[in-house]
């Protein structure tokens, strides 16, 4: 369980994050959706407690994360492809995270094995593909074997196998009784894997809802949101 | 699960981190390398038995310092370039420790090298002395001190590179800020204000920490700074390192990552 309340967070006259409450429950997968900019990442990185908020809190199972006493074990992050050094092969790295957590190295492999890395694991993770990169993200996520994940734009750069291969994963992690809160700007992907939706524009709230209802009444999941946000799109070209 | 993460588990987190990086294992070779081959080549050329031929053997100390400086600010910037820190971070949220295990197993590390340079230059040197001039002894007065307290250099200098690091987050900015502080400041202060050039890291390591008597200056002794004892000198520099992890551990604390 996730707890964002009256989370704010401003960068100078720019206010990213805008007093934004919402609950991410365990047992579903719920999709985090915004136009670019809208404030997706900067509330990722305010609950994992690596910006500080200028007001409110969030708390994960009721603790701030950084009360937590055994986070990876806790939960699991996938903020940005390629968190990792260039140098370091997928496995040291790995094993450097497990290490921090008293987590056995037997995980490591496991986890490899998992996101389909093994053969990969001794080679400097620079020479990584975007989707290797993000893979790597994913197994790092899934090190702890956490109750809660937090994954931003997990199926960036990743093929159609990959692609469907996350939606699987993420769907049977909730299945377990997880909570698993995905962000993505990618409507059509989040219809196929969220059944919840947390929906910002320009930092606030703007939907807190399940994809059924969402889409209700609109031709698709897509129109709903565009119908949403069309007064809180920040970057917008020209047709 | 019982109890909580701590310095423990954050340290052996750093030494994979640490040891996984081919560069660290090539960076502190060279230094080794460097500070024993200039050490061999100074002490080879010593003609004059007087001289403090402890002191020449450790010539390739302070040139060797700034390859383990620089590792020390890479150490940390590396985090921030590749994004790791974040991963770090969130293994490790009291973010403090982060630091405190750092500096302790990169110390530790640049210790054990540094010390190993620093003995294996001293009695390279001292078998390689010609020109019919006696080998110094670890024996002899001072020597094991300015043998000892030359290899903590490199500790001391890279974990001033570490807190650095910390503090400034740019890789190429933060080596900058050594460098000058280090070698470049030193030079320029000890020409305007003898009095503070004592004070300056590498003539505490030229003329305090690797030297079996005190440097003098003969003729035209008026304008020469007196040098700090061998073991004020160690405090100074120790000084330096703790400001610069405290300062750095303190912005790690309160800065977004």
């Amino acid at each position: 369980m996730i707890e964002a309340r009256n989370l704010t967070r401003r960068y100078g006259p720019t206010v990213a994050v805008d007093a934004l409450s919402f609950d991410v429950r365990p047992g579903s997968v719920t999709g985090f959706l915004g136009p670019n900019g809208s404030g997706k990442s900067t509330t990722m990185r305010l609950i994992l407690g690596l910006d500080r908020p200028d007001a409110g809190q969030a708390r994960i199972g009721g603790r701030r994360y950084r009360e937590l006493r055994w986070p990876l074990r806790e939960v699991g992050a996938l903020l940005e492809a390629k968190a990792f050094h260039p140098g370091r092969s997928a496995r040291s790295h790995l094993a450097a995270l497990a290490a921090g957590n008293a987590i056995p190295r037997t995980r490591v492999d496991e986890v490899l094995d998992l996101v389909g890395l093994t053969g990969a694991a001794g080679r400097r993770a620079g020479k990584f593909s975007l989707g290797m990169g993000q893979r790597l993200g994913v197994a790092a996520a899934l090190l702890g074997d956490p109750a809660v994940l937090l994954l931003d734009e997990p199926v960036n750069g990743l093929d159609p196998e990959g692609v469907r291969w996350i939606r699987n994963l993420l769907r049977s992690l909730a299945a377990q009784g997880r909570t698993v809160f995905v962000s993505s700007h990618l409507i059509s992907e989040m219809a196929l894997t969220a059944e919840r939706l947390v929906v910002i524009g320009r930092g606030r709230l703007l939907a807190d809802t399940t994809v059924a209802e969402l889409s209700e009444g609109s031709a698709s999941l897509e129109d709903a949101f565009f119908r949403l946000t069309g007064d809180a799109v920040e970057y917008r070209g020209v047709a | 699960m019982t109890g909580r993460y701590g310095l423990a588990q954050a340290a052996r987190m750093e030494w994979i981190k640490l040891r996984s990086l081919r560069s660290t294992w090539w960076t502190l070779a060279v230094t080794a390398a460097g500070t024993v081959g200039i050490g061999l080549a100074v002490g080879l050329n010593s003609k004059d038995a007087s001289a403090d031929l402890t002191n020449n053997a450790l010539a390739g100390v302070v040139p060797g310092l700034l390859l383990t400086g620089a590792l020390g600010v890479l150490t940390m910037t590396g985090e921030y370039t590749s994004g790791t820190i974040r991963a770090t971070l969130a293994a490790i949220p009291r973010r403090p420790l982060v630091l405190a295990a750092k500096a302790a197993v990169f110390g530790a590390v640049t210790l054990i090298v540094g010390e190993a340079a620093a003995f294996i230059a001293f009695f390279a040197a001292a078998a390689t002395l010609r020109h019919g001039i006696a080998a110094p002894a670890l024996g002899d007065p001072g020597v094991l001190r300015a043998v000892v307290l030359s290899g903590a250099g490199f500790c001391l200098i890279g974990l001033l590179g570490l807190g650095l690091g910390a503090i400034i987050r740019y890789s190429a900015a933060a080596v900058g800020v050594l460098v000058a502080g280090v070698y470049v400041v030193a030079q320029v202060i000890g020409f305007v204000a003898h009095s503070a050039a004592a004070y300056m890291p590498i003539l505490i390591l030229e003329n305090s920490l690797s030297t079996t008597r005190p440097v003098t200056c003969g003729p035209g002794a008026d304008s020469c700074p007196s040098f700090l004892s061998a073991w004020a000198g160690l405090g100074v520099m120790s000084l330096y390192a703790v400001i610069a992890l405290t300062a750095g551990g303190w912005l790690l604390a309160r800065r977004d990552a």
